[in-house]
């Protein structure tokens, strides 16, 4: 048996669990709609079930990925879906002011992400305050915000230029999910080739020591935030361009939760310290071809709800530490 | 003395336990028992598997092979409260209660008194009150654990582990944080419980301790057992030669006097060659004690309200200054400060003859200077990255991210430091928390060893290891001083201090009360300054 097949290496990847929560699911659409795996080709693109579940999944895939470094460092980011709001609104509002050129849309939407992930960094980091508590101010805050900048009411966003973010094609594919994937594999280069990985998980680790060690921690725990928040106006983006629409009371709303699941259920502990960008990745597409699956089972939306929480629990019951050690007894059992 | 009958059946028999981690072998084979009513003392070097059968008996781990019985019952501990719900309670090394809750809290926790989940304070409060009071130790019940000194949250774990209806008592290294006269305390308590037929399983690196209290001696080396001794019959020398399994020529006992009191390079047991990568510092080794000393760094008046008095310390090249005190009396409140963990109220800090503005340990590192903390745990290690990570983090955070170290820099920084400072790992990718409490430290001295530092300040460096390891640990320090490096060196162990220091401050009730040089340096005069009653002393 070679070293790729032993179960106690591979196992071991906390990228497992998610990978096999989409395979049963591929297994289940293979049995329930025959559809769901079909790529066809119209008007120049390739459209299918599969193609969607990556469009519609972008904003939160965007999401997850800035979650899994605030969660890395032992934090908390609940305030990414008000500021997704903010952005779009932000967005909706220079456009229907007239000629704003795109590049400046797209600047000024990150500038708004950067500043409301700065301040959650520094209530953090240097008011001390606790994540989950310094971010739930402005996840608050950002549901009176947003309307503030619309004037309380949802903007058409009839830009095509804009909207190409969220409905263009390029080679036939997506824009959205390739923008995410860039994203990732750019992060994932930045974290990885340069020593700030390294710095995020320490921080998450052992404050205390790494921060005798030497380490800025403060700056670390910091930049975390406002990478979410860069990450939130991506997905702030995304979605108001996806749908022509920026709702500022609407948008984001619970993505929060999912990027948060889709972190946890990827293998990177709440308590901080190793994250895994894969994990993440495979969660978050998890979570979305979920949704897609019970709509084309037939499960009632107000339902949903309750599978979407089952296969978490199993995932992450798969994914515990307890129950390895306790499959790995049964193993050992089942071979005496 | 009807209990140390050789026929007596023994309380506790673990009998062929083994267990493996990843990459090693951590026990197997090992027999250990102890009799009703006799103190037993677990020995061995760093990495001998003793924390580790402590572990498997105390249900912290699941043996892979072999069997455990207390009192004729075959047991198998699945978690510690199974463990402590058949008899067995246990001190740990470090302190494993919880800082933020009351002292009667922690000493009730998990078993408090009272009717419908209500809790009866008042019973709560009394039980705790008992609890210490035999101990013979007066505190404040409702003081919260965190705020007290690790010497009596020490206690106070002791007393939570009396405070059960016991039949072995485990003692992981208590007497660590402990001072003398609170070791002779600890000692009549463990005679009382013995003579009240209670066994009890003494794990320490004091010798002199294991001969003023135990009955009998096990011994592990490599995982293994190397046997079981009568105490009384088991002179100090074979003791410490079955430890380190090699000759030990020195009567004392004491092998790391031995190899640090000369601190020749060619002793062989001296890991060579730190600073591979800095051409300029070897220039330095001769010039070593023949040469008027140059001053590093300079602290006047520096202290901090509440931590410690203002004081005046001189550091110097290639020199070993030696903080000696009781605990509590300043020491690591002055490491602190010289480090910027704390910002000093008063006073202030030359370096180089240049007066510097320490205020965090970022600075203190961009200056050159490190800092090992005396709490591996809590401000040492990152335990769930690896050996590699945590060796490089330090000149890694010195240099910032933007100027990342190459995996080939890294590995190579990993196996030189391995290789020179005997590092016991299956491999440096292995998370450091799998390493043995000496090997961390080893790694946490490398880490600091590679960001070249002029100054390297050392909070108990040698506690909680065994005597080989200690022994390696005063070779580098001898080692570092050759090649140009200050050192600031804080020890409990006075005879440490006093082996390794050529200028020592003496703290008392955080003030500096004296200092010794070269020929001044002598264990007596040093005791009566800690203790407050120099003998013709100004």
């Amino acid at each position: 048996m070679s070293k790729l097949f032993k179960p106690s290496s591979w196992l071991k990847s906390p990228a497992v669990w998610p990978l096999a929560g989409l395979a049963l699911l591929g297994v289940v659409n293979l049995i329930y709609s025959k559809n769901f795996f079909s790529i066809t080709q119209r008007d120049g693109h390739y459209v299918g079930t599969v193609i969607d579940i990556l469009k519609n999944g972008s904003p939160g895939l965007i999401l997850s990925l800035g979650m899994t470094l605030v969660i890395a460092t032992g934090g908390i980011d609940l305030s990414v879906g008000s500021v997704m709001a903010i952005v779009g609104a932000t967005a909706a509002v220079m456009m229907s002011h007239g000629d704003v050129s795109l590049p400046m849309v797209v600047a000024a939407c990150l500038g708004v992400g950067a500043l409301c992930g700065l301040v959650n960094g520094i209530l953090v980091s240097w008011g001390r305050i606790q994540p989950i508590v310094a971010t739930l101010i402005l996840m608050v805050a950002g549901r009176g915000i947003a309307p503030l900048i619309t004037g309380g009411n949802q903007i058409l966003i009839r830009q095509d230029s804009y909207n190409y973010f969220g409905n263009g094609f390029v080679f036939g594919l997506p824009v959205a999910p390739i923008i995410v994937a860039i994203l990732f594999l750019l992060a994932w280069l930045w974290l990885r080739r340069s020593a700030t990985g390294l710095f995020i998980e320490a921080a998450g680790d052992n404050e205390t020591a790494s921060r005798f060690a030497g380490l800025a921690t403060a700056r670390v725990k910091c930049l975390v935030y406002v990478v979410s928040g860069l990450c939130a106006a991506v997905a702030g983006i995304l979605a108001t361009s996806s749908i022509g629409n920026a709702d500022p009371m609407n948008d984001g709303q619970y993505s929060e939760l999912d990027a948060i699941f889709a972190v946890v259920v990827g293998g990177t502990a709440l308590s901080g310290g190793r994250f895994n960008f894969l994990g993440t990745f495979l969660a978050a597409i998890m979570l979305k071809t979920l949704t897609v699956t019970m709509y084309f089972v037939g499960v009632r939306p107000e339902v949903a709800p309750k599978y979407k929480a089952i296969l978490i629990i199993v995932v992450c019951l798969l994914g515990s530490e307890t129950t390895r050690r306790w499959l790995s007894q049964f193993k050992r059992r089942a071979a005496t | 003395m009807p209990a140390v009958e050789p026929t007596a059946p023994p309380l506790l028999a673990m009998r062929g336990i083994g267990k493996k981690f990843p990459g090693v072998v951590a026990l197997s084979g090992v027999d250990f028992s102890i009799r009703a009513g006799e103190i037993h003392a677990l020995l061995g070097e760093n990495g001998a598997g003793k924390s580790t059968l402590i572990k498997v008996l105390t249900g912290v781990y699941s043996p892979d092979a072999g069997g455990i019985s207390l009192a004729g019952e075959p047991i198998s501990p699945g978690s510690p409260k199974e463990a402590e719900s058949a008899g067995i309670s246990t001190v740990y090394q470090e302190v494993n209660l919880i800082p933020s809750l009351s002292v009667a809290e922690n000493i009730g926790l998990g078993r408090q008194p009272g009717k419908f989940g209500f809790l009866n304070w008042r019973a709560l409060r009394r039980h705790a009150r008992e609890a210490l009071a035999r101990l013979e130790i007066t505190c404040d019940v409702d003081a919260e654990l965190g705020t007290l000194p690790l010497a009596i949250q020490q206690m106070v774990a002791i007393a939570r582990a009396l405070d059960l209806q016991a039949k072995l008592l485990v003692l992981d290294e208590p007497t660590a944080s402990l001072d003398e006269k609170e070791v002779a305390e600890l000692f009549k308590v463990m005679r009382q419980l013995k003579a009240s037929g209670l066994g009890i399983a003494f794990v320490t690196h004091f010798l002199d301790q294991v001969y003023a209290v135990t009955d009998r001696i096990t011994i592990l080396r490599n995982g293994e057992l190397v046997g079981e001794f009568a105490t009384a019959q088991l002179p100090r020398l074979q003791l410490v030669s079955k430890m380190l399994g090699r000759e030990v020529t020195d009567e004392t006992g004491h092998p790391a006097a031995a190899s640090a009191r000369n601190p020749n390079p060619s002793d062989s047991s001296n890991p060579s060659d730190f600073f591979k990568t800095s051409p300029t510092q070897p220039q330095t080794q001769n010039s070593k004690r023949e040469t008027i000393p140059s001053i590093l760094l300079e602290a006047t008046q520096l202290g901090r309200r509440g931590a410690v008095h203002p004081l005046d310390l001189t550091i110097n090249k290639g020199e070993v200054t030696g903080l000696a005190g009781l605990l509590g009396s300043g020491r690591t409140e002055t490491a602190r400060l010289l480090f910027g963990i704390d910002r000093a109220d008063s006073g202030e800090i030359k370096l180089r003859g240049e007066v510097v503005k320490i205020t965090s340990s970022r600075a203190a590192v961009q200056l050159g200077l490190a800092f090992c903390s005396e709490d591996r745990k809590v401000e040492g290690i990152l335990p769930n990255l690896s050996v590699r990570e945590n060796l490089i983090f330090a000149l890694q955070a010195k240099q910032g991210a933007w100027k990342t170290l190459s995996r080939a820099d890294q590995d190579h920084l990993c196996s030189h430091y391995i290789t020179s400072l005997r590092i016991k790992t299956s491999s440096a990718e292995t998370p450091i928390k799998n390493l043995s409490g000496g090997n961390q430290q080893k790694v946490l001295l490398a880490r600091w060893l590679a960001t070249q530092p002029a100054l390297i300040i050392l909070d108990e460096p040698t506690r909680g290891i065994d005597i080989g390891a200690k022994a390696e640990i005063e070779a580098i320090i001898a080692k570092l001083c050759a090649d140009g490096v200050a050192v600031l060196f804080i020890s409990s162990e006075i005879e440490e201090v006093v082996r390794n220091s050529s200028r020592i401050a003496v703290l008392r009730e955080r003030r500096k009360v004296a200092e010794l040089k070269g020929g001044e340096i002598d264990l007596h005069r040093l005791l009566h300054e800690i203790a407050g009653a120099p003998p013709t002393h100004e």
